[in-house]
């Protein structure tokens, strides 16, 4: 096994470009790491980012934020700006493994392990999130639920590497929130993922909403219906319900180890009521 | 010389203090040496080829691409582990289970293993042994078992304990029955009876020192063993009867050990690892991983157990019947039998019956599990005892004291009690303050009491006292829980010396006498009674050698407060003299000074606790939070009070563990799919509440001190108080553990419609 730590990203992706097989990205390494104690798993070539200028910064631009790539989940809620702009990214963020695990896991790396209930990404989706990605061709910008496509599969071409995930300035009076079922109170797998973000208008009616829902099916959902039944209301008991039928309606989980279909479709709905609630409040005091 | 072991009340001096663990510095800094931390030159990596199949027949085995491996130095299957067991059934389930005969039985089961220079090596050459399978239909669950068309296991296997004999075979090995009365009679008193069954899913130990050993064979047929486990004694036997080695040429030392709780009084790898070092001329490392651990050691009995209950409107129980049924994983044992013994044993009971069904399956052979089989036995018959309080109207602790056992109460599975606690436990329960706190919004209370009868056997222990007045103390019961501790306070109070002038160490098998595991609890119980002998014999030698150095007669010295005194006003004038000042003079008065103790301690005397626990359930996810959680139990007397409270302590975490989210769940292939702590969930530190602690202390009349053990009853009630406080939370009767949230929002709908 060959491990290299390239100081540009061009370096980087050349790397991955030229590898035969088996090269791993490294960058909080709390999924590689784990799977390369496993027998089945071979590795041979390792290509660390960490040292690449820029990649462990978060830059806010005028258009939002840039996290880059190695940027450690902790660190993300010690930037002010940014817990304040989108708190349920952060908070999703925060909730991958365990605090010694958010010294080291990244968003980037939640995103490229493709797990369909990886933490980070319904919020990231939720607040409309891009990726940015490098590779021997230049530069691309894709959105984040287009990066995985099915359980550990992610839409990357070979020699690509994501640099940072981008998120957008949020309109005023508009908030996120991140809920997630485990049960276990840390060091655990979401059984369910919810996400919520929405804005709101002069009147505190919902103008704009986001749903995204993790654990439910092989991928990250973005539920359409779910934000068209926030939209327009003042999140009454209505508008709750709606959504919950909607989520647990979009949701196609299946039966294993962590939970049944059944369970998962109902507290679908349950987490995203409960989501859109805590996400609702924020709003309001934004 | 006999050894007087009735308990004398006594003040104590050292018994009963708080010193930190000799232990426990080398723990917390990393010093310790665990089963994976011992090496030797030029020893080798092994690992183990598992069955991916629940049960299969092993048509042939080819090694021949792996032994070309460069590296590999030894492949074993079980050709190389000829059966010697001569006929002893539970000896040939060890061996059969430690390396796969005819047939793999479970998923996991070790069928090959392969020592080699490295692990890269090692592992390269488990992928080119080629097992040729024959896949045969498999049966996991206990229920399924037991039906008359699930695939036998093994043909041989008839049950027993039942008339007339069956002719046919099964997967039921045996029927064990306890009780007295006529239960039918007493039923037919009852004015409201409660009937329900229950289930259990099947639980590991969760130890976190994965099994771990070294291995040596030497050329000159001697052997030595290195490993974490809880008898280094029994794993002697067990090694040496495997492979044909005379035991005392196999030396066992055992390592400190990172949890135990009775997973690792098995022996799984050791004679794997013996019989590699036998083949290959070198020592051999082994190491399980913790999916191996998972998939082939510990588990303890998944369980299904019918309960019927009856009493009059006054509350006084008429009888009291179960049926239970444990998995044994693919060898015929006892853990119904266990827990058909203790189900019903808190109570006086006129008409009890109880009946155990031993059920083979195509899961890891079971082992012993804190207070094996009891926890399930305890779900069962609590729940159901809950349910009738609540028919009948009462308090569920006054209805459990209007039923109590108490001395001379003949016991559901027998013996007539000697003093005991269990009435006691539940009078303190009764006044504590949590019983009577009030409860928050969706949080329900529930409460239990559970049983085991503990154990002494055998145990040799030597006592030295060096020069310099300090004392070694070297045992041969494993460590499992602070014993080197309690055992330092007991010949600190024995000699009046310093806790801190006694080292005491785990002896190897070579250099002390036989003693049974740390298992029944027995540790603490059983090797202070040889301890305590042990200081008694060495005050003997000190009164001769002050004798000597007085020279006065022997009769007219007098042991008191760690001092040899003269008696009477003859010798009276004369300073006594303490152990240092008898040890430094030890040279010219007959050579080192030691007191030696072997016996069978007997009288362990049985233990009860009582646990209370408050649960909160959020009814829209099914999830639940132990909220507060009270353990009541009694130690006999409390040698070391700290290391007493964790071991109550860790008995309730792991119940608590088992009851909410802990379970072995099986796919359709019958293949393990959760053989890992993410999807094996015990709890982690944010799950559990500080759980609080009562010490009673009812003397058991079988121990100078009073001592009972205390390591496993608080295992018993968890599983029962938290079903009975998430029931009283949501209102309905929880019957299947663990009460995992799909488990509860499930029955919450069901309830709905």
């Amino acid at each position: 096994m060959r491990y290299e730590r390239p100081q540009t990203i061009e370096d980087a992706t050349a790397l991955m470009a030229g590898a035969e097989a088996n090269a791993f990205v490294l960058a909080g390494g709390t999924d590689l790491l784990v799977r390369m104690q496993s027998d089945a798993f071979e590795a041979d070539l390792i290509v660390d980012i960490k040292a690449i200028s820029g990649f462990d910064a978060i830059t806010q631009t005028e258009d939002g934020f840039v996290i880059g790539a190695a940027v450690p989940s902790a660190a993300l809620s010690e930037d002010a700006a940014l817990v304040a702009a989108w708190p349920g990214v952060v908070e999703a963020a925060n909730l991958i493994g365990s605090t010694q695990i958010q010294g080291r896991c990244t968003i980037v790396g939640n995103l490229c392990n493709a797990s369909p209930a990886a933490d980070s990404v319904p919020a990231l989706v939720a607040a409309d999130a891009r990726a940015q990605i490098a590779g021997p061709a230049g530069t691309r910008e894709v959105a984040i639920a287009d990066v995985p496509t099915g359980p550990g599969k992610v839409s990357l071409s070979k020699g690509e590497i994501i640099e940072a995930v981008l998120l957008p300035k949020p309109e005023p009076r508009t908030a996120d929130a991140y809920l997630r079922f485990i049960p276990r109170t840390e060091m655990d797998i979401a059984v369910v993922g919810a996400a919520v973000n929405l804005s709101l208008g002069d009147d505190g009616t919902i103008s704009a909403a986001r749903v995204a829902l993790g654990a439910v099916a092989p991928k990250v959902l973005l539920v359409e219906e779910a934000a068209e039944a926030l939209i327009g209301s003042n999140l009454d008991e209505a508008a709750l319900e709606a959504l919950a039928v909607a989520c647990s309606n979009a949701s196609n989980p299946i039966d294993d180890k962590r939970g049944t279909v059944e369970y998962r479709k109902e507290v679908a709905g349950v987490l995203a009521r409960r989501a859109a609630q805590t996400a609702y409040a924020r709003a309001g005091e934004n | 010389m006999s050894f007087d072991a009735t308990f004398q009340n006594k003040r104590f001096n050292s018994v009963g203090t708080r010193p930190l663990r000799p232990d426990g510095i080398d723990k917390v800094t990393g010093r310790a040496r665990y089963g994976a931390d011992f090496n030797m030159p030029g020893q080798l990596v092994a690992r183990v080829l598992r069955s991916p199949h629940a049960h299969a027949r092993i048509k042939g085995i080819d090694t021949s691409k792996a032994e070309a491996v460069k590296g590999v130095k030894a492949i074993v299957t079980a050709a190389d582990m000829p059966d010697l067991t001569d006929g002893d059934e539970a000896l040939f389930a060890i061996l059969d289970n430690c390396m796969a005969r005819e047939k793999a039985m479970y998923d996991g089961h070790a069928v090959a293993a392969v020592a080699a220079i490295d692990e890269s090596s090692a592992k390269a050459a488990l992928k080119l042994i080629k097992v040729d399978y024959e896949v045969l239909p498999h049966v996991v669950d206990v229920d399924a078992a037991m039906m008359a068309d699930a695939p036998v296991l093994n043909d041989t296997i008839f049950t027993q304990g039942v008339e007339p004999a069956p002719s046919k075979p099964s997967n039921v090995a045996n029927r064990s029955e306890f009780g007295h009365g006529d239960v039918d009679a007493g039923f037919a008193k009852a004015d409201i009876i409660v009937e329900r069954s229950y289930k259990t899913e099947q639980a590991h130990q969760g130890y976190i020192e994965p099994h771990a050993c070294v291995a040596s064979c030497n050329a000159d047929g001697t052997a030595d063993l290195w490993v974490c486990t809880q008898g280094h004694f029994v794993y002697r036997q067990n090694c040496a009867d495997l492979l044909g080695l005379e035991a005392s040429k196999l030396r066992v030392t055992s390592s400190e050990i990172g949890g135990g709780f009775g997973g690792k009084t098995h022996v799984w790898a050791e004679p794997v690892a013996l019989a590699l070092s036998r083949k290959a001329g070198r020592p051999v490392k082994l190491i399980m991983s913790r999916e191996e651990v998972f998939r082939a050691s510990g588990p303890t009995s998944a369980t299904s157990i019918d309960v019927k209950i009856g009493a009059t409107k006054d509350g006084k129980i008429t009888a009291a019947e179960a049926t239970l049924r444990y998995t044994s994983g693919p060898y015929p044992d006892m853990w119904a039998e266990l827990g058909a013994m203790t189900a019903f044993a808190p109570y006086d009971l006129e008409n009890v019956k109880t009946v155990g069904f031993e059920v083979v399956v195509n899961r890891p052979k079971v082992a012993a599990y804190r207070a094996p089989s009891a926890p399930m036995a305890a779900f069962a018959a609590e729940s159901a005892v809950d349910e009738l309080a609540k028919e009948i109207g009462m308090d569920p602790v006054d209805f459990r004291i209007a039923n109590v056992a108490k001395e001379g109460t003949r016991s559901s599975y027998g013996p007539v009690y000697g003093p005991i606690g269990i009435g006691p436990t539940l009078d303190a329960a009764k006044a504590h303050p949590h019983m009577s706190a009030p409860l928050g919004p969706n949080q329900g209370r529930g409460m239990a009491c559970g049983f085991w009868f503990n154990f002494g056997g055998q145990t040799c222990t030597d006592l030295n006292i060096s020069a310099d007045g300090t004392v070694t103390i070297a045992v041969g019961t494993v460590d499992v829980g602070g014993s080197r501790a309690s055992l330092s306070l007991i010949v600190a109070e024995e000699l009046g010396i310093e806790y801190s002038d006694v080292k005491a160490v785990i002896a190897d098998t070579s250099t002390l006498g036989y003693n049974d595991m740390t298992d029944g609890s027995r540790g603490t119980f059983s090797t202070s009674m040889a301890t305590i002998s042990a200081a008694r014999n060495a005050i003997e030698v000190m009164r001769q050698r002050a004798a000597i150095m007085w020279d006065i007669p022997l009769e007219h010295i007098y042991w008191e407060d760690g001092h040899a005194k003269a008696a009477g006003s003859k010798h009276g004038n004369r300073a006594p003299l303490s152990v240092k000042d008898i040890a430094a003079e030890a040279g010219n008065t007959g050579g080192p000074i030691a007191g030696h103790s072997e016996l069978v301690a007997d009288g362990a005397g049985v233990s009860f606790a009582t646990h209370i626990c408050d649960i909160e359930v959020d009814s829209e996810t099914g999830s639940s939070r132990v909220v507060r959680y009270t353990v009541i139990q009694d130690a006999g007397k409390a040698v070391h009070p700290a290391y007493v409270e964790g071991q109550y302590q860790g008995g309730a975490a792991q119940g608590i563990g088992w009851a909410l989210n802990e379970e072995y769940i099986y796919g359709d292939d019958g293949r393990l799919q959760n053989p890992g702590f993410l999807d094996y969930r015990i709890p982690v530190c944010s799950d559990l509440p500080m759980i609080d602690t009562q010490i009673l202390e009812i003397p058991n009349p079988n121990h100078p001190y009073g001592v009972r053990g205390v390591g496993e009853t608080s295992i018993v009630p968890p599983l029962a108080a938290i079903a009975n406080a998430v029931s009283n939370a949501v209102g309905l009767r929880m019957s299947h553990i663990p009460l995992s949230p799909p488990r509860i929002l499930a029955a919450l709908n069901a309830a709905k419609t």
